[in-house]
């Protein structure tokens, strides 16, 4: 407040001493991203304001993403909050539940005096971040979904010449890479979004009822419940005995095992490209999450992660126009292709994927349209649209605990998974009584 | 004992004097206290939008929680270790030093250095020594036969977070140790000498007596070392995991709090681990100035 005062103040004294200059209005946006996606990030928002002379939008970087979703809502209970903030996908149950605190997107684009029209998104994308009525709470920024990286050295010098594309397949690829005198076949980072939300919409199977949580707050987790995962779990667990599979810790720790080439093969994030053509020296790639052929024929399609911008109520209507300007900005295919191209994110509109293979982007990079691929393979079900579950970041830890005890032996798939639906709704029914 | 006044000349200069302090006090240790114990009976949605006063639920919950007993034991067991393992290390250490009479300064100084090392940073230190993948040490104990993996194995965390929080206190332990130790008149342990006790005989019936308060006033510094300061070593290192096997209190209480968004049992498990300070302060207090004497 008061550097918008100061501002405002300073601006009326230029104008005062007779220059031209314009009162703007300043956009606050803080993000998550560091390092080479921040400085990004802050060239598109100086783009935009190169671009027109009524806002300004200023970027703050504030840390990872809890650090910066707490910094919003410290922020917000002392009435000092940001316009946009950056929220990853699982924030997103906390941040639609706070009415009062957030406005949604479609109201304010729909308000605000530009051409707009929420059939731009990839679906997969939007379906994310959309109330069961179609409507889109938040902007979808950067998303990316897992995909498997393999090494071909190793694939090669093993004789596996196709990319598994099953876990049958997988597990034989294993077999003659062990046979070959190598032992780690696969690993993979962030668990619970690959080996079970990934895996569950992959072979369209729910997560929890009312829709994965789209539906109503009284939601519960039935991961448990699918037996083909259970086993699955059993087995991946199991084959650490001959060191086919390796864990590697959670979040994207386990990246130098594939880096290093200890294991062949590691499913996780799309947007690991930059960090693993950097690292590797061999030739890797990537392709689609293998299917589970006991269940399922054709993948359903991928689910997403990463992040989307979320608007705070408290500002004035003038200023939710220049958050609509600058959010059209960001949509636009040219500015959406760069962002795709260089940070290895999905291009979020349908526009921007089109203008990147009109631009070659993909032959010059194979394996880069993986992710959207897996995305859009067909149209969302409600068991592949995404999840909304509350205190879902704390399910994750619970998750992530559950299965390194599966990991460390202490437990069975079986266990594992019911003691993480118990805890996990055990938090689903605290956020509830919180929330109502 | 005859007890010190102090007669001042105006009735309010005392308290203009410790004015200062008591508006520190209020600002960074009552007020947020305070704060502490109202959300401690709240139920609040994040934003704050929605309060609800729940009274003492949030506590009946805490201590039905089987996660929450289960940290306390694994605080419990880490604090011990840590306390333990650096006073141990750190005496042993202080001994070899205090007969060091060349170039004393050199070793004391080295030993000391750790402890200029935030906790987070030596977190990081040693989870790059120990990292299963490309880690020097864990690479070692390969070699040995041991398959170090503290991603998946719970007393592999437990022994890294151990290892990397005492590292850091024994340098601190040492120094109390050490000027402990040179307290003690060297005409006590010459005498004893002189009447054929050896080096064991002579710390045990001599030098450790007499090193009691140092040891007593220790003991509770560790604790609350543990208890407390440990957090940068766990939130680099290990995150709690894997499992629950590395999550005390501390961090517990932090990760409710800023990734759970829980303010209200957040609040609740503060308050208990205040209630644990002022416990062990107390006992500090009371025990170390009465019952040891030089």
């Amino acid at each position: 407040m008061t550097r918008k005062t100061t501002f405002t103040a300073m601006a009326g004294a230029l104008t005062l001493i007779g220059s031209a200059a314009t009162a703007q209005t300043e956009i606050q946006f803080w993000h998550a991203l560091g390092g080479a996606l921040g400085e990004k990030v802050g060239e598109i928002a100086k783009d935009f304001n190169a671009a027109q002379d009524t806002y300004t939008v200023v970027p703050t970087y504030k840390g990872t993403y809890t650090e910066n979703m707490t910094a919003a809502i410290a922020a917000f209970r002392a009435g000092e909050q940001p316009h946009i903030v950056q929220v990853f996908e699982v924030g997103t149950a906390t941040m639609m539940a706070a009415e009062g605190a957030i406005k949604p997107v479609q109201g304010i684009m729909e308000q605000a005096d530009i051409d707009w029209n929420n059939d731009a998104y990839l679906p997969a994308v939007k379906s994310y971040y959309s109330t069961t009525d179609g409507d889109l709470l938040s902007l979808p920024f950067n998303s990316s979904t897992p995909v498997m990286w393999y090494n071909r050295d190793l694939l090669d010098e093993a004789g596996v010449e196709d990319v598994p594309q099953t876990w049958d397949e997988m597990f034989a690829a294993a077999d003659k890479l062990q046979e070959n005198g190598h032992d780690c076949a696969f690993s993979f980072g962030w668990q619970s979004w690959v080996m079970i939300e990934n895996y569950l919409a992959w072979h369209d199977q729910p997560i929890g009822t009312q829709q994965n949580g789209f539906a109503g707050l009284d939601t519960e987790f039935v991961f448990d419940e699918s037996e083909d995962l259970t086993n699955l779990l059993q087995r991946i667990a199991d084959s650490q005995a001959d060191g086919t599979f390796e864990y590697g810790g959670r979040r994207g720790d386990s990246l130098p095992l594939f880096t290093t080439g200890e294991c062949a093969m590691w499913m996780n994030s799309s947007a690991y490209y930059a960090g693993i053509s950097e690292q590797a020296d061999f030739e890797f790639g990537q392709a689609m999450l293998p299917i589970n052929s006991d269940v399922a024929e054709e993948p359903q399609n991928s689910i997403i992660g990463g992040a989307t911008l979320w608007v705070l109520e408290g500002h004035d209507e003038a200023e939710y126009q220049g958050v609509a300007e600058f959010f059209n900005y960001l949509s636009s295919p040219e500015v959406q292709a760069d962002w795709h191209q260089s940070s290895g994110y999905v291009p979020i509109t349908t526009a921007a994927y089109e203008l990147s293979k009109e631009q070659g982007f993909y032959e010059e990079n194979p394996g880069t349209d993986t992710a959207i691929k897996q995305l859009s393979l067909n149209e969302p079900t409600e068991n592949s649209r995404g999840l909304r579950f509350g205190n879902y970041v704390q399910v994750r830890d619970v998750i992530n605990e559950e299965l390194e005890d599966l990991w460390a032996g202490n437990h069975t798939a079986e266990e594992a998974l019911a003691t993480a639906v118990e805890r996990g709704n055990a938090l689903l029914r605290d956020f509830e009584a919180a929330n109502n | 004992m005859r007890t010190k006044t102090v007669t001042f000349r105006h009735k309010w200069l005392p308290y203009a004097l410790i004015a200062p302090q008591i508006v520190i006090t209020l600002i960074f240790f009552i007020w947020p206290a305070s704060q502490a114990l109202y959300q401690s009976v709240l139920r609040q949605d994040a934003f704050g939008l929605k309060t609800e006063f729940v009274g003492m639920a949030n506590f009946a919950r805490l201590f039905a929680d089987s996660d929450y007993i289960n940290s306390f034991l694994t605080t419990i067991s880490f604090s011990a270790m840590v306390a333990g393992f650096s006073m141990g290390i750190a005496l042993i250490m202080a001994i070899m030093a205090d007969r060091v009479i060349r170039r004393a300064m050199v070793y004391r100084t080295l030993l000391i250095w750790p402890y200029a090392v935030a906790p987070a940073v030596a977190g990081v230190l040693w989870w790059f020594l120990f990292n299963p993948t490309i880690g020097i040490a864990a690479y070692a104990l390969d070699g040995l036969g041991y398959d170090w993996n503290h991603y998946r194995s719970g007393s592999d965390a437990m022994t890294l977070i151990v290892v990397a929080s005492t590292w850091r206190q024994v340098s601190y332990n040492f120094l109390f140790f050490l000027a402990g130790l040179q307290a003690i008149p060297r005409s006590l342990t010459e005498a004893a000498a002189i009447d054929g006790a050896g080096p064991v005989k002579r710390f045990v019936t001599i030098q450790l007596p007499l090193l009691s308060p140092t040891v007593f006033f220790l003991i509770v510094v560790n604790v609350v070392y543990a208890f407390f300061e440990t957090f940068g070593v766990v939130h680099a290192t290990t995150s709690g995991g894997p499992g629950q096997a590395t999550n005390i209190l501390v961090y517990k209480v932090w990760r409710d709090a800023f990734e759970g968004l829980n303010l209200g049992s957040s609040a609740a498990q503060s308050v208990i681990l205040m209630i644990l300070v002022i416990a062990l302060t107390a006992i500090q207090f009371r025990y170390i100035e009465r019952k040891v004497e030089y």
